[in-house]
């Protein structure tokens, strides 16, 4: 039993009819009950939620503070390689996109290393286009092994591995896995996913679970908001999260939010996610999920960020480059662009104008290691 | 110094410990600190950045208090020890919060894997305060183990509702032969002061002062709850009647 099962049950629910049935008295219901059970998220979600906006911030605001207080982690993406041996219609690195692809050497993974540490982050997200050839799960060991002398917390974007791979990442100092569904919806998953390896859609949504079987302490998901109906894909995102999180208690599950960007090529998505939409996302994760980080990266504008930090975020990255070896050098292909391109500094005033407290570090690697 | 907390070889004045993870900045601590009369504060070791002069949490703790670094974060007695080795050898001193802590929704303690952390850190000589759920057998392997006190929690970590667990507590209280610190779920001051008027020892406490609209006054509103909870347990609460006396005996005319 996996998620997947879950999931094939939870599409037989008519979404489109479902949408327009919820009315005031359930987002109400929803709104005034302490532990949410999926039809009160199916009403959160719903166009009748979209009405009680400020009515859903202001508790999300509340359970936030009580369980988060007014702190705000802080991390920055690393991206090492951006070899892929996929196409994705919506990404710059897929396969069919011709550009000089680049693959840091150790030495340049360092000296990126030293570059981001010194702006006092100490989360790191080291991210690699999906290519089991170009950069295999023994790379990101040695980067890895690199990047803990300079960070004290290391999650890791590549492609899904399998239980052994991520332990054995786990074991070398890895705490955090982030991977994305980017769609949940099947149909348009295939449609979207035109070749290579991640056309295995039951291959990619059950790499999470086995991250969790794996020891790391956070485990991160998301769909790619716009790829399909937002509603939808909320929906089946925020079930997901609550799977992982009955069967691995031990585990933080976070969700991301992310909005699709511009990028090299010129797909456009069927569905446009509103900034009320964000709003309406963001805070039924919240209230559905009480304890779960909520991730903001840098895909929003600044002006939207800095709304969006009182309303359930709870992570987000800062001083961000899309590029590989992008914080030592320029000319790398982005992945996506960035909204928000403030640095640290900023990012941190900002926090701290808005009452809020940047955490530039919140965990320890507690792997043993040679180099310790 | 008149009725002292006694802990790991330290007299304490204050009954009140306070926690440093939900400000909205560091530098509120020390008036926090200040305000609040407390002597101990608890840190997370995740969040201790010793090369960070400017984001580290240490440089805005006074000299004077009683650090309790605690182990948030473990998952397993092996996590929480090698956390503890980890706060000493940063300078934190030798008092530790044991956090084992298996169930992200709820941050409910695991009072199995704690016993065994407990175990392996007082005999390298640690004080250890751990944090638990308050069950009366553990509590007897936690003193067995060489706890110095006992936390258990009134309510689910930043919960503020309050104190969930009393009668629980209050057998731990009577029983368990060490002392007890209500830690986690107060929210209010007449909470901590009735965990004080119970018998408690201290109080722990973080969310209700760092997320309060004032948490220096807050903090004050503590100091005297905390205070005058103890001095009411000190004086010896009167019995409650379920019954009014009567004010000539019932049954007098028995001995008639
Ligand atoms: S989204 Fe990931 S897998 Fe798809 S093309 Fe981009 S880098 Fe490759």
């Amino acid at each position: 039993m996996s998620f997947y099962e879950s999931l094939m049950i939870l599409e037989r629910i008519p979404f489109k009819e479902l949408w327009q049935k919820y009315t005031r008295e359930d987002v109400m219901r929803a709104l005034a009950k302490e532990k949410l059970d999926k039809e009160d998220l199916l009403a959160l979600l719903s166009p009748a939620a979209g009405q009680h906006l400020e009515e859903m911030a202001r508790k999300a605001q509340r359970i936030t503070r009580s369980h988060f207080g007014h702190a705000v982690q802080l991390f920055t993406p690393m991206y090492v390689a951006d070899y892929c041996v996929n196409h994705c219609t919506y990404c710059s690195f897929s396969a069919i996109h011709d550009f000089p692809r680049k693959k840091l050497t150790l030495e340049e993974v360092e000296a990126e290393a030293a570059a981001i540490a010194s702006t006092g982050l100490r989360h790191i997200l080291l991210l690699t286009g999906e290519s089991r050839k170009d950069s295999p799960v023994g790379y990101v060991k040695d980067c890895v092994k690199v990047l803990r002398k300079y960070f004290s917390s290391i999650s890791i974007e590549v492609n899904p591995l399998s239980m052994e791979e991520y332990k054995e990442l786990a074991d070398a100092g890895v705490d955090g896995l982030t991977l994305f569904q980017e769609v949940y919806h099947q149909e348009t998953y295939s449609k979207l996913h035109v070749k290579g390896p991640k056309r295995n859609f039951r291959a990619r949504l059950d790499a999470p679970e086995r991250g969790c079987q794996a020891g790391f302490r956070s485990v991160n998901i998301g769909a790619l908001l716009g790829l399909y109906d937002w509603r939808q894909e909320a929906f089946m995102t925020a079930m997901h999260a609550s799977y992982l999180q009955d069967r691995y208690p031990g585990c933080e599950i976070s969700l991301s939010p992310p909005r699709f960007r511009p990028y090299l090529g010129s797909f456009n998505p069927e569905s446009d996610v509103t900034d009320r939409a964000l709003v309406q996302i963001i805070l039924a994760y919240r209230l559905f999920l009480p304890r779960s980080g909520i991730t903001l990266s840098t895909r929003e504008p600044a002006e939207l960020r800095d709304r969006l930090v009182h309303l359930g975020v709870t992570k987000m990255s800062a001083g961000v480059s899309t590029e590989v070896g992008g914080h030592t050098s320029d000319g790398g292909t982005p992945q996506f662009e960035i909204s928000d391109s403030r640095s640290v500094p900023e990012i941190r005033d900002m926090l701290y104008s808005s009452g809020l407290q940047p955490v530039f570090k919140d965990w320890d690697i507690l792997a043993e290691s040679s180099m310790r | 110094m008149q009725d002292a907390l006694h802990i790991g070889g330290k007299a304490l004045s204050s009954r009140l410990f306070i926690g440093t993870g939900k400000y909205s900045r560091n530098t509120l601590i020390p008036e926090v600190i200040a305000r609040s009369g407390s002597e101990v504060i608890t840190v997370a070791l995740r969040r201790v950045d010793p090369s960070s002069r400017e984001e580290n949490i240490l440089s805005h703790i006074p000299q004077q208090m009683t650090l309790l670094p605690n182990t948030s974060g473990a998952r397993t007695a092996e996590e929480a020890v090698r956390i503890a080795r980890l706060a000493r050898a940063a300078g934190m001193g030798n008092w530790v919060k044991i956090e084992v802590i298996n169930d992200q929704r709820y941050l409910l303690p695991d009072n199995l894997e704690t016993i065994r952390a407990t175990e392996i850190l007082a005999a390298e000589g640690f004080i250890v305060l751990p944090y638990m759920s308050p069950d009366l057998s553990a509590a007897f392997r936690l003193r067995d183990a060489g706890a110095a006190a006992v936390m258990p929690l009134g309510a689910p970590i930043g919960s503020n509702r309050g104190l969930r667990t009393k009668e629980l507590i209050s057998i731990l209280i009577e029983e368990a032969g060490l002392p007890v610190i209500v830690d986690a779920g107060i929210g209010r001051p007449s909470e901590a002061a009735e965990a004080m008027e119970m018998g408690a020892a201290a109080v722990l406490l973080n969310t209700a002062i760092a997320t309060a609209r004032d948490p220096l006054g807050m903090a004050e509103a503590f100091r005297g709850a905390v205070a005058a909870g103890r001095q009411a347990y000190l004086a010896g609460l009167g019995p409650i009647q379920q019954e009014a006396e009567a004010s000539s005996p019932l049954t007098g005319f028995l001995n008639v």
